[in-house]
């Protein structure tokens, strides 16, 4: 079985985001970037699959030069090589465009099943997977947490508003996963070695036949004019409870006052 | 300038058509000629609720391929009903069915897209959006491309508005996909929560990993019964089988945005405030000072939750 994960590299979501005033766009600075823990998600299942049923892992990443950095980290996990692609005229790309670019990665590969993250955990719009499922033609099982292929179906459970429901499906899927698909393994200093060594196939918007007027800002139908900060305007007021439980008062006259008592 | 026709898509949340799409109505109406889009299998009477808030027309796909939710039959026929005459927009309500539909749709329209918009307007022909990015920034989006554009708004961006009037009905028959119905659903779940909606409370209580074992998860129930309010989660402790997935808030969980949220032994990762980051008034119980979840509390309390959740629970009975 050939799985494909998707694979973003973003800035440190535990870090404050900055606005760069010039281009109104966040700053990416690379060494304060890393894998998006929410793919790390995906890459386990891959993994795991791959485990059970024999085969390979494939990762992709649209994404800066930097983003290596993450793609080795996918590859210390056991991921076994990785397609990258980069150009500076992908800069500004919206959520079509990118699905557009990992889309034409999936037609080369022939995946069984590809892998993404519900949402990614810079721009939350968990646009990009349905969009690729759409522009493929491919069934898409989105928000699964356990997946078990049998022969050329797939049967998943995925979370609905206030449940579950149980799915399945004919090969090849695309299928988007949760933080309970399986916690992540951490990679070991073997598989940090290994990585290393791993192939990374880098690729340019010629080499996967987009023009550049159609990549990037140049190509995106969404553009963003204005990034800007907004005033928390969160006056926190610390109180110490010395395990008297005296806090209760300040509690009891704050929910009075905003009227929940 | 009430000139463009605007679909709202519509699930049904049990007989009623789903209370975000009632709300984005509301921002249909402004910005033109509000429509809805309601493929189901037992439409009961959501076609009046929708008139009453504002659709002139709704477009209805009555069909039992609709029963469990499956993204491709709703793409197959919605794609049809927009490609013979395209609304110039087309906005989705921030539930995990309509993010589906929209992706898909996007990719198999090639439209642009705008997610988690806060707010809507036309400059002319282009389409500009307020969009929320982590729990502090925000940014203006433009958004140029052939109609239907794709707009998916979050919750409580608008509010629902009943306006009075009645919708007319155009059935349409539901589109098989060409590649057929790929997707089976087996079974559906639905897992009981107690007491009340989280989406819909004004006051949400939440536990977090710091109330040490499943057994004291009791005691955010126990003030929330008091305060009237829902209960809420950490994934966490949804992740050790605490409570079920359902009261999650957060970027995988529930987006939520009471008047009060009171989280207790939660850390406050970037993940949890994705979810509860809107919230009026936040109180924050942790002993570490350092947690955090204080930075975006407005009463703060440092100290055991264990101790102090049942003492408040006390307080507030005998308040009231
Ligand atoms: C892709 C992805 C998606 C995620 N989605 C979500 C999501 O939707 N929702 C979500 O919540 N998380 C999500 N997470 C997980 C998130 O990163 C955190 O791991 C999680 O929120 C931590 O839960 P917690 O605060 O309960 O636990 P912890 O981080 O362990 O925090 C426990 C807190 O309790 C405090 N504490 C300990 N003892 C006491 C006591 N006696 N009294 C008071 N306080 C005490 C501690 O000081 C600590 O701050 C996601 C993670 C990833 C990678
Ligand atoms: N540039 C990218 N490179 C690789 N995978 C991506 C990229 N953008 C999005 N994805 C995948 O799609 C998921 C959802 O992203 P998004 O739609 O941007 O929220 C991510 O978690 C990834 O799995």
């Amino acid at each position: 079985m050939k799985v494909l994960v998707c694979a973003k590299f973003i800035p440190d979501p535990n870090l404050p985001m900055t606005v760069d005033q010039g281009s109104k766009r966040l700053v990416r600075d690379p060494a304060q970037s890393i894998l998006d823990p929410g793919d790390e998600f995906g890459i386990e299942a891959a993994l795991k699959l791959v485990e059970t049923h024999g085969g390979e892992v494939v990762s992709v990443t649209m994404g800066p030069d930097s983003a290596d950095a993450g793609i080795r980290r996918a590859m210390a996990m056991g991921v076994e090589r990785s397609i990258h692609i980069t150009d500076p005229a992908l800069e500004g790309s919206d959520a079509l465009t990118t699905a557009n670019v990992l889309a034409n990665v999936v037609r080369e590969e022939q995946p069984d099943v590809i892998i993404c993250a519900t949402e990614s955990t810079d721009a939350y719009t968990g646009m990009v997977p349905g969009a690729m499922a759409g522009i493929l033609d491919m069934p898409q099982l989105t928000f699964v947490r356990s997946i078990d292929v049998n022969g050329s179906t797939v049967k998943a459970q995925r979370d609905i508003e206030n449940g579950y429901q149980t799915v399945t499906a004919a090969l090849p899927v695309l299928i988007t996963v949760t933080a309970s698909i399986a916690e992540p393994r951490y990679p070991s200093f073997k598989g940090m070695m290994q990585a290393k060594k791993k192939p990374i196939d880098t690729r340019d918007i010629a080499a996967i036949g987009l023009s550049a007027d159609a990549a990037g800002e140049a190509g995106a139908r969404e553009r963003v004019t204005d990034m800007r900060t907004v005033e928390i305007q969160k006056q926190t007021r610390l109180i110490e409870d010395d395990g008297s439980g005296d806090s209760v008062d300040e509690i009891v006259a704050y929910l009075k006052q905003v009227q929940a008592i | 300038m009430a000139d463009k026709r605007v679909l709202v898509w519509t699930e049904v949340a049990g007989d009623a058509p789903h209370p975000l799409s009632l709300e984005l109505l509301t921002a249909a109406r402004e910005l033109g000629t509000a429509e809805a889009a309601l493929f189901c299998d037992s439409p009961s009477n959501c076609v009046d609720t929708l008139g009453q808030h504002g659709a002139s027309t709704v477009h209805l796909c009555n069909d039992g391929v609709f029963a469990g939710f499956v993204a491709e039959p709703h793409v197959a026929t919605l794609a049809k009903l927009v490609s013979e005459n395209p609304p110039d927009l087309i906005l989705f309500p921030s539930t995990f069915p309509a993010r589906d539909v929209m992706a898909r749709l996007a990719g198999t329209l090639q439209s642009g897209v705008i997610a988690n918009a806060t707010a809507v307007s036309f400059d002319g022909d282009s389409l500009i959006a307020t969009v929320g990015y982590g729990a502090d920034n925000e940014a203006s989006v433009t958004l140029d491309d052939q109609p239907p554009l794709l707009v998916q708004v979050r919750r409580k961006a608008y509010a629902a508005e009943e306006v009075g009037g009645s919708a007319e009905v155009n059935e349409i028959p539901a589109v098989t996909p060409d590649s057929g119905n790929r997707v089976q659903v087996v079974e559906t779940v639905q897992e009981e929560t107690e007491g009340m909606n989280l989406e819909d409370a004004s006051v949400i209580v939440s536990g977090g990993r710091g109330l040490g074992k499943p057994e004291n998860f009791k005691l955010v129930e126990d003030l929330a019964a008091q305060l009237n309010a829902a209960v809420g989660a950490s994934r966490a402790i949804v992740d050790a089988g605490w409570v079920p997935y359902s009261y999650q808030v957060g970027q995988t969980g529930k987006t939520v945005k009471p008047s009060v949220y009171v989280a207790a032994g939660i850390s406050g990762a970037i993940q949890h405030v994705a979810g509860m980051g809107n919230s009026q008034h936040v109180i924050a119980i942790n002993n570490d000072p350092e947690a955090p979840i204080f930075e975006m509390a407005d009463l703060g309390i440092v100290g055991d939750a264990l101790t102090i959740l049942p003492k408040l629970t006390e307080r507030v009975q005998s308040e009231k």
